[in-house]
């Protein structure tokens, strides 16, 4: 059972795309249940696995492709964190996407490579080697392109084209990476660090360089961010999906294995590479909000929204410190609730009233109450409002910034907290307190669409209400770092 | 060893009765030839995988009297390959080389010279005798130069002479090169030259089979001929010629530098073939990006492709005293040749369907194919993925292997290489994809039987299982494994 286990969460996922490719455009409820039953299948098996592990219990299966080339599924609690999120989150966006495309053409393929998209995410979760690392690394990379292209217009072909633009020198980066320190050091497992000692520290810092640039495209830090925002013309539970768990998280998450897994944060300490990347971090947090305040689009503010959040992953990352560290994983969870019940919200609007542009929020408050609730919590957790999830990622950084003697990070969030606050304040504004255009329109009648909206939105609240639990993340974010990071 | 009788000799009949047996008959006999050969293809690998090497001395003959073929794990890995793309080929061809489509002639002269081409194909693999070879390689390039000039127009006859020319002068320099070492030594079997007393001609004698050998495998800058013989011929001939073609001229370098002659290799010889290695996989990416045709962007996709096999000269057993398990450059670029086979052969195969479907292989005329060939445009997409070297695929497993050793070895230029052509293929991969992609068609496409597009996109999903599962194919690879292969030139 144990070597089985991360493979069937993998299938869970897997199965579903893979059979969802010869579907008859119109075998709707077949297609539906596929994969909302894959969901649930693959919710259920965590939700089992996250109280054995929690036990001490770790799960692994191993596939030999070459020597020095293993394919290694292994279920830690920093994998967990990351897969629970991905499950939770796929489910809901499932039935927010079956309700948003309804009949519309070409849904066989759009869910096939939907669940493939999972499917790379999960495996990337679970990958207990370098390699298999990178092998889901760029299979999420190439099951994302059909997903941006998706509308098959102009400027979704060229978004997607600008993704991988971006994307398959950065994979050539990260591979360089990879190969480079495996044909020094043999072939790196995540249990095991490798030896960097054969190294010189030089060379090992070139390498670290390699690798942060090969998953910072992905995690769209400043200046390799150019495709997320252009990537919004992908459809809502697109960007959805990449803004929450696929694409950034992954890259986020490479960071934190990097660090954490391949050179160990005391080597990152020395070799004095933490301290440029908590600037490169900071750099990015405060350029991504600045470029929000200039956008006139929803979803374009909330793309550069994404880049300026997730890089406060990856300088919780960076600074190495224990309290940082719990910081940035919890907001890989925290901003992943919080942006997609934004990007659920702006799908809603532009669905039901036609409302893509930030002028045309007016008065949609008391029209479409729940969107707006939900929209509101979302945007107030962004800026921190306590008790919501941004608080307490916030509250955790500044203490990891004090504890790493770093105290100009207290600075980037105030920053960074008021700008956020300039750039959602006012749509909140608009939304309740300006009256409605004349010819304005739009109503909730979707459920399916709303319902999980209020879900995560929900859960925005609830991780921050419940975060002194040992099952909220926080609690998780303290097992994994006192567990497997502790000094 | 019955197998591989079957293999050998099951071709040349074939060929011969195709010419005796009425129209009606051809088609039933050809799909006959390939299942029976795919059968022994896969008899043969389980018993090499089982026993090692199979040996057969014609007429019990024991070299240097008489004449020795051997199927090591790397030969009977080709003919798995070539069997499986032989078997693509014949079922794309039940559809697409009907008389009907391309004239009584054409529809005659494929099956002939397909069952030809095979043929010689397996005897090059299995060839110990360095003139049997030749044999071999001479009815390869014949049948290969008719495939060419099998539609008949001005243009294929054209690209057809160019090609027989770079053949014929590379016959040439081969077979002197098999005289001087005849003259010198007596014997022809590789096994024998290994254990030779080295004479003062024998760098000559290798220069001169290598020069030949170089022009029939379209080495840069021998590929001239390439692009456009491959791409004037009818889409499962170029199939046939891009991914089976320049592997057995690939595959006698190989028994040459590494089996017969590794003495020979100075550092400035192998680092000459790999560096014109490396400038046909930038050259020939440079100009696949800038054609606007489908097959001729795939036809200089192989001149990059091959450029990649010839890094394995210097980079085989690249640092394998450091680390043991890098010493898989040679078994990288093995991995390279039988994925490429089978992606290469996907993609002619998808492009003759495209062509099927709308007349025209032009990118501007393939726009919006994604809707009405969902399965062809997969196969194309599946095949681009190992061709890039992006995982999981065989690709990936083999451009991992080489990347390993070269960096391991010091040599990072030709990783630079390694990975600089793979962004290059995503990149002249990409433009027929985001055509295809696109939404508005420009021309109503005619429908394909779905059984025809199942054909490549088998094949590319062979490629991309071949990545998956490398463990399997890798332990084949090693057996009968030549010791420089891990020690390095």
């Amino acid at each position: 059972m144990s070597a089985a286990l991360p493979v069937l969460i993998l299938l869970t996922s897997l199965v579903p795309a893979g059979v969802t490719f010869f579907l008859a455009q119109d075998s709707h409820s077949l297609r539906n249940g596929l994969n909302l039953g894959g969901a649930i299948l693959k919710l259920g098996l965590i939700g089992w696995m996250l109280f054995s592990v929690a036990g001490g219990a770790s799960y692994e299966a191993i596939l030999p492709l070459a020597p020095g080339l293993v394919m290694l599924l292994r279920v830690d609690a920093l994998a967990l964190l990351f897969i629970s999120l991905s499950a939770t989150l796929w489910f809901l966006t499932t039935i927010y996407a079956i309700a948003y495309f309804g009949t519309k053409a070409e849904l066989s393929r759009f869910f096939g490579f939907f669940s493939l998209c999972v499917a790379a995410t999960t495996g990337l979760a679970l990958s207990g080697s370098l390699i298999s690392f990178f092998i889901f690394f760029e299979l999420l990379t190439l099951s994302t392109w059909p997903l941006v292209a998706h509308k098959q217009d102009k400027p979704s072909l060229s978004a997607a084209r600008l993704y991988l633009v971006y994307a398959l020198p950065g994979s050539a980066a990260l591979l360089w990476a990879i190969i480079w320190l495996e044909s020094a050091t043999g072939p790196v497992l995540f249990t095991d660090p490798p030896d960097l000692s054969v190294l010189e520290p030089g060379a090992l810092r070139a390498i670290f360089a390699l690798f942060i640039i090969g998953v910072g495209v992905k995690a769209a830090i400043v200046p390799l961010h150019g495709w997320l925002p252009a990537a919004m013309a992908a459809p809502a539970p697109v960007s959805a999906l990449l803004h929450a768990v696929a694409v950034v998280k992954a890259g986020a998450f490479g960071v934190v294995r990097i660090i954490y897994d391949v050179f160990g944060a005391a080597n990152v300490v020395a070799l004095g590479v933490g301290v440029p990347l908590a600037v490169l971090a900071s750099a990015t947090i405060i350029w991504g909000s600045l470029r929000a305040l200039q956008q006139d689009e929803i979803k374009k503010r909330l793309a550069f929204s994404t880049v300026s959040q997730v890089s406060y992953i990856v300088l919780g990352a960076a600074l190495a410190s224990p309290l940082a560290m719990i910081g940035g994983l919890v907001h890989l969870i925290h901003q992943g609730l919080m942006k997609i019940t934004l990007f659920f919200c702006a799908g809603i609007y532009d669905e039901r009233a036609g409302v893509r542009t930030i002028a045309g929020l007016n008065g949609l408050g008391p029209r479409m109450p729940w969107t707006s609730a939900c929209f509101s919590l979302g945007a107030l957790g962004m800026i921190g409002l306590p008790p919501l999830a941004g608080f307490v990622s916030k509250f955790y950084l500044g203490l990891g910034g004090l504890d790493a003697g770093a105290p100009w990070v207290l600075g980037v969030l105030v920053a960074s907290t008021l700008l956020n606050a300039a750039y959602f304040l006012p749509l909140l504004y608009r939304l309740w307190f300006l009256p409605a255009a004349e010819d304005a329109t739009g109503d909730e009648r979707a459920p399916a669409l709303v319902g999980p909206a209020v879900v995560t939105a929900l859960a925005t609240l609830g991780v921050g209400l419940l975060a002194a639990s040992p099952i909220s993340p926080l609690g998780w974010a303290t097992l994994i770092v006192t567990r497997e990071y502790g000094p | 060893m019955t197998s591989l009788v079957v293999l050998l000799t099951l071709p040349l009949v074939a060929a011969l009765a195709v010419l005796a047996l009425p129209e009606r008959r051809r088609e039933p006999l050809g799909l006959l030839t390939v299942a029976i050969g795919l059968v022994a293809a896969l008899t043969l690998a389980a018993s090499v995988w089982r026993s090692g090497p199979v040996l057969l001395t014609l007429g019990g003959w024991t070299p240097p009297l008489g004449i020795a073929l051997r199927a090591d794990g790397l030969a009977v890995a080709l003919i798995l390959m070539s069997a499986l793309v032989m078997s693509a080929v014949a079922l794309a061809a039940r559809f697409e080389m009907r008389a009907t489509r391309v004239g009584p002639r054409a529809a005659f002269g494929f099956w002939v010279l397909m069952a030809l081409l095979w043929g010689a194909l397996n005897a090059v693999y299995v060839s110990r005798d360095l003139f049997n070879l030749y044999v071999g390689i001479e009815l390869l390039s014949l049948a290969a130069v008719a495939l060419v000039a099998l539609s008949g127009t001005a243009k294929a006859l054209a690209a057809a002479l160019r090609y027989m020319i770079f053949a014929l002068v590379g016959s040439v320099l081969y077979l002197a090169g098999v005289v001087l070492t005849y003259a010198a030594h007596g014997v022809l079997d590789i096994g024998l030259l290994a254990a030779r007393m080295p004479a003062e001609s024998d760098a000559l004698a290798l220069g001169l089979m290598t020069a030949g050998l170089l022009a029939k495998t379209a080495l840069f800058p021998f590929h001239v001929w390439l692009p456009t013989a491959h791409a004037a011929a009818p889409a499962p001939a170029s199939a046939l010629l891009s991914a089976l073609v320049p592997k057995a001229s690939f595959l006698i370098l190989i028994r040459l530098w590494f089996e017969a002659m590794p003495d020979l290799a100075s550092s400035a010889a192998v680092m000459m073939l790999a560096v014109l290695g490396s400038i046909a996989v930038i050259w020939g990416g440079v100009l696949a990006l800038v054609q606007s045709r489908l097959k001729l962007i795939v036809a200089y996709s192989t001149v990059a492709q091959l450029g990649y096999l010839f890094l394995i000269f210097p980079l085989a057993g690249g640092g394998g005293s450091v680390q043991p398990w890098s010493a898989g450059a040679w078994t990288g670029a093995m991995f390279l040749a039988l994925s490429h086979g089978l992606a290469k052969a996907a993609m002619f195969l998808a492009a003759g369907i495209c062509i099927a479907a709308v007349g025209s292989d032009r990118l501007g005329d393939l726009r919006g194919l994604v809707r009405h060939l969902p399965m062809t445009v997969a196969a194309l997409a599946l095949a681009a993925i190992t061709l890039a070297g992006l995982p999981p695929s065989g690709g990936f497993t083999a451009k991992y292997l080489l990347m390993t050793s070269a960096l391991a070895a010091g040599q990072w230029p030709l990783a630079l290489v390694l990975v600089g052509g793979g962004l290059l293929a995503a990149a002249y991969l990409y433009r027929p994809m985001a055509a295809l992609f696109a939404r508005e068609a420009r021309i109503a496409p005619r429908p394909v039987p779905r059984i025809w597009q199942a054909v490549p996109l088998t094949l590319a999903a062979s490629a991309i299982l071949l990545g998956l599962f490398s463990a399997t194919p890798f332990d084949l690879l090693q057996i009968g494994r030549p010791e420089p292969a891990e020690e390095g030139l």
